[in-house]
Order: structure tokens, then sequence, then C-alpha cells
């Protein structure tokens, strides 16, 4: 269990991603030795299960973002597995979550431009199995992302 | 910076399938994975760090370990009456620091909110005196997410 160090730590970490370890360290109060003990159990324990890479899809070319929100035909039982499945082979997607309540499930989805988008929802998105309902929202823009928790 | 999309070779998108996985990887290990030497790829992951491309990092804890056992995805309609000004309420619904992501989209609702609760009583308390109290608020639609999975992307 992460004590009350290991979460300042953290607090400060997710604030600021990018932060340096010297600086860090500085930030949350403790030795550079010990916060490299420190994020080093972390990792070990699952408490950080990952550092990941962001990529900005736009500098790439992907102009498009889609946030599409799904109903699935319960009287099959393997729908959720079926569908998530499925959604895993489309590689414009980037998030899969499932969801209690009015919709099951949502898929984040990226593409070039509008016509790719069109080709992507005919042909990968349509086609997705055991689906009930769906509705798209089209991302405009990102007013806040951030990734703290007030620990 | 100019906004023209950076166009990757497959060289690039190697390396950036492998930070996007861990981005601690150093350049030596990057360029090992992919048989480069270390200045190669250094000057690489250089080059897509100051395009924009490598846009910083995320950092994915276990949340339920910390305490925060309840992601929930929230649908905002405006109300269309004495309509509040788009600005009013992106100004209030950012201030909520339980609030991590708010998007403006379009379609069947205006806004998109990504909200991290400890319970579900914390998250009763967060949408009745945070949300449900926001300028020009209308429907609100909620869903408890249950898992996540995030993909690598078109790499």
């Amino acid at each position: 269990m992460p004590d009350a160090t290991d979460r300042r730590i953290l607090r400060q970490l997710l604030l600021d991603p990018e932060i340096g370890n010297a600086e860090l360290a500085e930030r949350a109060g403790v030795t550079p030795a010990s916060l490299w003990r420190r994020l080093d159990r972390m990792r070990e324990t699952g408490v950080i299960r990952a550092v990941e890479s962001r990529i900005d899809w736009r500098k790439l070319g992907y102009e498009v973002q889609v946030s599409l929100r799904f109903t699935l035909d319960k009287t099959e039982p393997r729908a959720f597995d079926n569908f998530v499945a499925a959604a895993r082979k489309v590689p414009e997607v980037t998030e899969i979550q499932t969801f209690l309540g009015s919709v099951d499930l949502r898929l984040s989805v990226i593409a070039r431009d509008m016509a790719h988008w069109q080709d992507l929802y005919r042909d990968s998105i349509l086609t997705l199995p055991h689906v009930s309902d769906s509705d798209a929202l089209m991302l405009v823009s990102t007013i806040k992302d951030v990734q703290e928790l007030s620990l | 910076m100019s906004d023209a999309a950076f166009s990757p070779d497959a060289t690039d998108l190697a390396i950036l399938r492998l930070l996007a996985e861990d981005a601690t990887r150093s350049a030596a290990e990057v360029g090992r994975a992919l048989g480069m030497t270390q200045p190669a790829t250094w000057r690489r992951i250089k080059r897509l760090t100051e395009a924009g491309v490598i846009a910083g990092r995320r950092i994915v804890v276990d949340e339920a370990a910390l305490g925060f056992g309840v992601t929930v995805f929230l649908g905002i309609r405006l109300a269309a009456k004495g309509r509040a000004s788009l600005e009013d309420f992106e100004r209030a619904v950012t201030a909520i620091p339980e609030v991590q992501t708010v998007q403006h989209v379009l379609g069947q609702f205006d806004y998109r909110l990504r909200v991290r609760a400890r319970d579900i009583a914390d998250f009763e308390r967060i949408l009745r005196r945070r949300i449900m109290t926001l300028p020009g608020i209308g429907q609100v639609e909620a869903n408890v997410m249950l898992s996540e999975e995030r993909r690598p992307g078109p790499l």
C-alpha cells in the first residue's frame, strides 16, 4: 500500500508528468535516492502501472476524433467479448471503455479527415457485431485533460 | 512551430510504438530493439518530440489502490433557454478538481466529461454540488466506467 510519502510523490508526478527526477524529489521532500527506490517499488507493485508517451495524433495528420457510444444486444451472451475483439482489430480505435449505464461501450476513433472517417465508419464501425444502438460525438476541442488526483 | 502534419517513416512509427508502451525506455534501449545506434535513435526521438508528435507522458496509476475506485463519463447538454455563455460553463467546469477531462463535442451532447471519484457516494456529492450547479447546465447522462483499455492506435 502506498504511504503518505508515496502519495506526495504521485500527486506531484500526476500534476506534472514531464517533471525531472531531481525536481520531483525536491517538490515531494525526499532525497533522490529515496525517490528512485519508491518509484521503483510503486512500479513493481503496480501502483504505477505504466509510464507511456502521449502521442498527438493531430501532428501525425489525424484531424478527426470521434467518441462512439454503443448499446449492445444483450440477448447474445458473448456480445461484449465479440464486440471488443472486433474493435481491437481496428487500428484507428485508440480507447475502449465498458460502462454500467445507458451506454454499454465507448470507442475513441481517429481519422485523417471526414472522407477517411466515412470510409472507416462504413467499413469498420458499422460492421462491429451485436450493436443494437449507437451514436457519435465529434470532438470540437479538448478544454481540459489532466491526470491529477487529490491524493 | 507549424501545425503541418509530420510525415513519419516506418522507423519513426516503430519508435513511437515502443515509447507509447513505455516512455522510460532510453534511446539506447529503443535503438537496440530496432537495430539502430543510440545517437541515431536519440536524434529521431528528439525530432518527434520537437515536432510535438510525442506530446508528453501519461502516468497510468492503479487508481483503485489509491482510493479512487469510481470513474464516470458524463454527457452534458446545455439548457436551451437562458443559455449561459460557453465561456462561463467552461470556466466553471474546468475548475472542478474531480473533473479530469472536458471536451466540447458535436452530437447528442455539447460536452463530455471524465470524472474521478472515491466511491459512488463521493460521485453523488460531486454530481449534486458541483455538476448540477454549473451555469447553463441542462441534461446530464452518467455512465459508470467498468473497464478501460488504451490501444496503440494506427502506428
